[in-house]
């Protein structure tokens, strides 16, 4: 059953941004005795969430959004995003907060219920989260949750407007682009070219630590949030045979066509 | 064709991906992955439903072909498509239902599978039996085997890990699917697809790709030129994308596309991790960087030193010989 959606109040806008805590998409990741290596390795906020915020911020710039939340689902650590967020311009920050051992196996299906969950409290217009996590790469939550809460959906958005209770949004496909219009509230996914994120400065970054976060328990949220798949296994991937460096184009040329013969 | 014996009462559904009036090749590839869990059922929808059925109805392995049209489901939208494949499933008790990773499946998968409470697995590598499948995770640097508990699994499935079906000796029939008024939360305004001569990326044999070696939009010509001989299609990096030198279809990458050509040849790439992320499948990579600490050389098979703007050109030279 959908839930019957109620415009905020005229001139209102209420954005929620969905915010990862992921491992930095610099760190040469490696797997060993089957785990994933993440111990102290660096951390930082999803590049595609970094992208989500900056747009909601500039949706407040432009006296667009009213309000603009960010949500955060994770361990304790987790609320450096958070502050991230609120240094970029956030109103509001909430922490949902995983326990570390419950984090590990926290599925996209998961987190989309306990944004569903707070889609009912919240009631806002529009939801931006990345289009995918860099660690997990499973680029799903925000199609999770659009459809938990039966709201359209503007997927791998380059380029999004609102106006009169709808966003008009710009998709990446794979021939080309394509352009939507979404009924609000609706779930936007930002993908790389929706906008270049500002880096939040000094100034803001210590007044932020300051701001309260709003932070709750995963499991007082009354949400099954039990992983549907098991990992049996992890493991790094083939090696590819070592190569060799050519001197020039005609020996490039001669090895591509006479080795490996794919000339 | 093998089935794992498992099989027993596995049942398929494949959504069916068209691009002007042709089913794309990566659906073919995963009406293969689709048979190893059981017999498979494939569902067309859209504008050039119709053609994509008859296609569809010859590929070996089809047994059923369904199809949705009129003006809810014509665009691909996935508010209006999602309870049509919802219903679909429940009538026809499908244990498992996938498609061909793309912008499309990925748009939609995910939403048809919260609505039976069940978690999508995203960009499916290797089936190993009904319950248990491969992905990757990490800009690919992590290779994951995970197994579900769900009653339904849903799924992207990666083109070129799966032989393509072959598309004639099967001989399904095609049963039409009622749909019902649109639902109007979401509507088509355009579609601006980019025009190309050139052969499609995710399937040519041989690609030509491109990074911010290449300098600016205009350079770009030299790759096109090198492609032209090869009957190569032409790839480029997000970073040559976000400048504006090419149109984001060209992207491949960690969030771009995954292509797994014969040949591939990078010109003016680095060889971060998300780029290779996308084409470290290739049989044969060949690099041209004049850095001679790009990490691109690390996964090249040939890498050459030098500086592009004299050895594309030299390259195209020799081809055309």
């Amino acid at each position: 059953m959908s839930l019957m959606y109620r415009p905020t109040a005229a001139q209102q806008m209420k954005v929620v941004v969905g915010v990862k805590r992921v491992v930095d998409y610099s760190v040469k990741i490696r797997v060993k005795d089957n785990k994933v290596q993440t111990d102290n390795v660096k951390m930082s906020v999803n590049p595609f969430c970094e992208i989500a915020l900056e747009e909601a911020v500039r949706l407040k710039e432009k006296k667009i959004a009213t309000e603009v939340i960010a949500v955060t689902v994770g361990v304790k650590k987790a609320d450096d995003v958070l502050r991230t967020a609120m240094a970029l311009g956030c109103d509001k920050a909430i922490h949902i907060v995983v326990p570390d051992a419950e984090a590990a196996t926290l599925e996209p299906l998961a987190v989309a219920k306990v944004l569903a969950k707070l889609h009912e409290e919240l009631k806002p217009d529009l939801w931006i989260l990345g289009k995918q996590a860099v660690d997990g790469d499973f680029g799903s939550t925000p199609q999770l949750l659009a459809g938990l809460i039966d709201a359209p959906q503007g997927t791998f958005a380059s380029e999004i407007a609102v106006a009169d209770g709808k966003v008009k949004v710009t998709r990446e496909i794979d021939a080309g682009r394509q352009v939507v219009e979404l009924n609000l509230p609706a779930v936007v996914a930002a993908d790389l070219r929706l906008n270049q994120p500002r880096f939040p400065n000094l100034q803001s970054i210590m007044k932020a630590r300051k701001k309260p976060v709003d932070t709750r328990a995963i499991d007082k949220l009354g949400v099954d949030t039990k992983p549907h798949l098991a990992t049996v296994k992890v493991e790094e991937p083939a090696a590819r045979k070592a190569g060799i460096k050519v001197k020039t184009v005609e020996e490039l040329f001669d090895k591509l066509r006479n080795e490996a013969k794919v000339l | 064709m093998f089935r794992l014996s498992s099989l027993s009462l596995g049942k398929a559904l494949v959504i069916a991906e068209t691009l002007e009036g042709k089913i794309v090749p990566a659906t073919l590839a995963a009406i293969t992955a689709a048979s190893k869990v059981g017999p498979v059922t494939a569902f067309a929808s859209g504008k050039d439903a119709a053609a994509a059925a008859e296609q569809l109805s010859k590929v070996a392995g089809v047994e059923q072909v369904l199809v949705a049209s009129g003006d809810a489901v014509a665009t691909g939208l996935p508010e209006e498509l999602a309870p049509v494949v919802k219903t679909i499933v429940e009538k026809n008790g499908f244990t498992h239902v996938f498609a061909a990773t793309s912008a499309f499946s990925k748009n939609l998968i995910p939403r048809v599978a919260v609505k039976f409470d069940m978690m999508p697995i995203a960009d499916i590598t290797s089936i190993q039996s009904e319950d248990t499948f491969v992905r990757h995770a990490y800009a690919g640097n992590v290779v994951s085997t995970v197994k579900s508990a769900d009653a339904i699994k849903f799924g992207t499935v990666r083109g070129t890990s799966f032989e393509r079906a072959a598309t004639t000796g099967g001989n399904a029939a095609i049963v039409a699917v009622e749909c019902s008024a649109a639902l109007g939360k979401s509507k088509w305004i355009e579609d601006l697809i980019a025009k190309s001569d050139k052969p499609d990326l995710t399937t040519a044999a041989i690609v030509v790709a491109g990074g911010r070696g290449l300098k600016n939009a205009e350079n770009f010509k030299l790759l096109d030129e090198l492609a032209a001989p090869l009957k190569a299609a032409v790839g480029a990096t997000r970073a040559v994308v976000d400048a504006g030198f090419c149109p984001n279809d060209m992207q491949v990458g960690q969030t771009g596309k995954t292509i797994a050509p014969t040949l591939y040849i990078g010109a003016g790439i680095s060889g971060a991790i998300q780029h290779v992320a996308g084409m470290k499948e290739s049989k044969v990579i060949a690099v041209i960087n004049t850095d001679a600490d790009a990490p691109f050389f690390q996964v090249a098979d040939y890498g050459l030193v030098g500086d592009l703007f004299e050895a594309v050109p030299a390259l195209t030279k020799l081809l055309k010989n």
